[in-house]
């Protein structure tokens, strides 16, 4: 049986939820790996729940906010960016390939962005395998 | 122990089709709290929230998870449908047609189906109660600005029966448009229409009118601003003044009039425009002999009415208001700025907003329309429109209005000069306001008037002429047109202060300087800062209509506030504990400022200024900050749950 990574999705609720939704209402199929968890704004996210992720089996942890410039809060998707980058460094050193963390901006009408690149991040996470094997 | 009860809706077949509902509300019913679950085929019909109530009651529920649309298109139905049995608060969805029936197949869409759910449950259990934040407001409004934006929205809310305090940096009121001549499309004279409003918002028992003054603080929040306001020393007593002008008279310094662009001249005392509210004179300190040390003292020995006095000093003034409109309204591009046309300050090369003094009946030439170079009438005119606008070496934006003012122009100019020859260079035509398309038409048709496709490629005198060259891309043939004057349609900026005036109100600007609004389209009026509104050129360069449909609107939201004695907010705001280390994190993140610092420097927050984003939570390095009903320990459960 192929591996079917288990991947968590952060999705801001103003631009990425709505984003996705759209891809519903598009009937836009892509992988059901991806489950989304809503939070208000991408810079709610704490570097902590994506550890939390990783250590409960998460394969690949995926982020979605508003494009620069457009988040609801102003400027939340800005740290998002800058915590999202720490914690890429952070899971290097922790011998987690940092590709298995993801920021992406999909705006409430990229419905076809966001089918688009939560299935290349299926996609990839399943190249790179389990996360467990790499242990 | 929670009592949480979990309805599956089919949506018809939207989600059934798909997903086993049936399988769902199964393994739901198997989690912890959860002590009812369900399916049905439209939990949002009238049915389907009965049949939700019902349970509620017969299972004593205290929490609700609705597995089916977009939590954006009914979540509020379900929580108003059960508002009197459980707290909004404790009613969740989760979301499993858009996100999954819609997008997934088979198994897989079930199991996901389940996960979301599960996860919600896992939020509404850590779902705290919540009630709507109530703010009080003080019933009054600061407007800054007073164009023709200001006067409006002042108007409109002093109308309602709300006090306001109208505060402009100029000696008078009117803005802009008290320096136009006549008005597209309608031709009404500008200040015909402009000067009964100045005089109804001075008179005005509910509107405090504060000229020659300035804002310079603004604390507080939404309801409850102070604001502190700077009245310039005027050297006049306005309610003494009559307006005679014997002082004028009496003064010997000559300077140029700012009102007419230096086009004509006025004394050290002065009254910007004959029409001006209020209707008294003002001294400029820059050019007076008489302030300090008093050498000249003229003005004041001849007047009657004892209004001058050369020993006022600046007032400043405190004012709680509950909102704040931004009416600051907009200059003309610098035109020396157009180098790569090739020419700097000719005197027969005159922006826009000067040719409408020209035009004017009270202005520096009577309505003649002269070359300034000499002063003989101008027999031959070129216009060129979008100067500075849409083009990236200045600015991107188009100003929205000089197609329709310039055709007005060539029109007027043709009034006054019936013999004349009016060119215009413009990259195309803009007119889609109400009638505006007839009267360029008419102006094209009937005035005979010569719109030249393209932009000029050169400018520059020749003895006499201003020379325009360039090329009409339509007929595709160059042009060479040998002016007496030549009217630069200027773009549209923002004030050169806005940075301040945005930097005291904690709003934003756009990348060209203009207020940025809310939402471009939902909210056009409101600044992200609740309680700031928007209303003129100072958003976005418009015409006259147009800034007073803004300003109208902004009241209105102004009124609309005013209409509670308390405003309601959403309640899920960040909560400060007590081990707060001082670090600031918080206080220079949060996107609303509306982290303060205690006088033992510990941080807390302003409930009614806090948006809820979350951004302050991630950041404090000892978790001192918490967001109820999106709080790290509802997260890490939620995590935990969609990936067993
Ligand atoms: C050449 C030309 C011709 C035009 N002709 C027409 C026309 O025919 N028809 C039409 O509909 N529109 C016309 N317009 C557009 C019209 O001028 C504007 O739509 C209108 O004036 C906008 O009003 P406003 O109140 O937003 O701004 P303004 O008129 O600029 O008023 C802003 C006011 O705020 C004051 N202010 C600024 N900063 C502060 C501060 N920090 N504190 C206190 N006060 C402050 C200013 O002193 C001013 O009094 C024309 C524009 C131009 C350039
Ligand atoms: S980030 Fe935390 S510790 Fe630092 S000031 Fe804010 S509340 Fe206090
Ligand atoms: S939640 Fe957002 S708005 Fe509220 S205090 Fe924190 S950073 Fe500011
Ligand atoms: S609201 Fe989408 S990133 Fe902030």
């Amino acid at each position: 049986m192929s591996f079917e990574p288990k991947i968590v999705a952060f999705l801001c609720n103003w631009c990425a939820y709505a984003g996705a939704d759209l891809a519903g209402v598009s009937r836009l199929k892509y992988p059901a790996n991806i489950i989304p968890i809503r939070v208000l704004c991408s810079g709610r996210i704490d570097p902590e729940f994506i550890l939390h992720a990783f250590r409960n089996g998460a394969d690949g942890v995926f982020i979605g906010g508003c494009h620069p410039g457009d988040c609801h809060y102003i400027k939340g998707n800005y740290h998002a960016r800058r915590r999202i980058l720490l914690t890429k460094k952070l899971l290097k050193e922790m011998g987690i390939n940092e590709k298995r963390l993801r920021l992406e901006w999909v705006s409430a009408t990229e419905g076809r962005k966001f089918a688009n690149v939560v299935s290349q991040f299926v996609e990839e996470i399943r190249q790179l395998g389990p996360l467990e094997a790499k242990k | 122990m929670a009592r949480i009860g979990v309805f599956v809706c089919h949506c018809g077949l939207n989600i059934a089709g798909v997903v086993d509902v049936k399988k769902v509300a199964e393994e739901l019913i198997k989690e912890k709290d959860v002590v009812y679950a369900t399916t049905y085929t439209y939990m949002c019909s009238d049915p389907g929230q009965n049949l939700i109530r019902e349970k509620i009651k017969e299972h004593r529920l205290d929490g609700v998870v609705i597995a089916a649309c977009s939590p954006s298109m009914h979540e509020e139905t379900f929580r108003n449908a059960t508002r009197d049995l459980i707290n909004p608060y404790r009613v969740e969805i989760a979301n499993i047609r858009e996100q999954d029936s819609w997008v997934h197949e088979g198994k897989d869409a079930t199991e996901k189906a389940i996960k979301i759910t599960k996860s919600l449950v896992e939020k509404v259990r850590g779902n705290y109660e919540l009630e709507p934040i109530k703010i009080d407001v003080e019933k009054r409004a600061l407007v800054i600005g007073g164009g023709i934006a200001g006067i409006q929205a002042s108007l409109d809310i002093a109308d309602a029966g709300y006090e306001v305090i109208l505060v402009e940096k100029e000696p008078s009121i009117g803005g802009r448009m008290a320096q136009l001549s006549e008005t597209f499309p309608t031709l009404d004279c500008s200040q015909c229409i402009l000067t009964p409003k100045m005089v109804l918002a001075a008179r005005h028992p509910n509107i405090k009118l504060l000229t020659y003054s300035e804002v310079t603080g603004v604390d507080g929040y939404v309801g409850n601003f102070k604001v502190r306001i700077k009245k310039k020393p005027r050297y006049i007593d306005v309610d003494k003044c009559t307006a005679c002008g014997d002082c004028e008279d009496a003064c010997i310094v000559v300077v140029p009039n700012e009102f007419d662009f230096g086009r004509k001249p006025r004394k050290a005392i002065y009254i910007p425009f004959p029409q001006a509210v209020p209707a008294a004179y003002v001294i400029d300190e820059q050019s007076c002999l008489g302030i300090a040390p008093l050498r000249c003292g003229e003005c004041a020995s001849v007047c009657e009415a004892n209004a001058i006095d050369y020993d006022m000093q600046p007032e400043y003034i405190e004012e709680k208001v509950g909102a704040i409109v931004v009416a600051t309204g907009y200059d003309l591009y610098d035109k020396n700025k157009l180098v790569e046309y090739g020419y700097g300050e000719d005197a027969d090369i005159i922006t826009s907003l000067e040719f409408e003094r020209m035009l004017s009946a009270s202005g520096p030439t009577q309505g003649k329309v002269i070359k300034p170079s000499n002063g003989k009438e101008a027999k031959k005119i070129v216009f060129v429109q979008c100067a500075g606008s849409r083009d990236k070496q200045h600015k991107p934006y188009c100003s929205s209005i000089c197609c329709m003012y310039t055709a007005k122009h060539a029109l007027l100019f043709k009034h006054h000069v019936k013999d004349g020859e009016a060119y215009v260079f413009y990259i195309d035509i803009r007119a889609t306001g109400k009638n505006y398309e007839e009267f360029i038409a008419r102006v094209m048709e009937e005035e005979r008037i010569n719109y030249i496709r393209g932009k000029p490629a050169k400018i520059y005198r020749q003895g006499d002429k201003i020379v325009v060259e360039g090329v009409d891309t339509l007929l595709g043939k160059s042009v060479k047109i040998e002016a007496d004057l030549v009217v630069l349609a200027m773009a549209i900026v923002p004030k050169k202060d806005v940075k301040e005036i945005a930097k005291l109100l904690k709003v934003a600007t756009d990348e060209h300087g203009f207020f940025k609004e809310a939402h471009p389209k939902l909210r056009p009026v409101e600044a992200v800062t609740r309680g700031i509104f928007f209303a003129g050129c100072g958003q976005a360069p418009k015409d006259i209509p147009a800034s007073v449909a803004q300003a109208s609107a902004a009241a209105s939201k102004v009124i609309a506030m005013f209409s509670h004695d308390k405003l309601e907010k959403e309640p899920i705001v960040a909560r400060f504990g007590d081990a707060c280390t001082g670090c600031r994190t918080c206080f220079y993140i949060c996107p609303f400022n509306a982290i303060q610092l205690d006088s033992n420097g510990k941080a807390y927050n302003i409930p009614a200024l806090c948006e809820g984003c979350g951004v302050c939570v991630a950041a404090c390095p000892v978790g001192n900050i918490k967001l109820p009903n999106y709080d790290d320990e509802q997260i890490k459960k939620m995590v935990e749950v969609v990936l067993e």
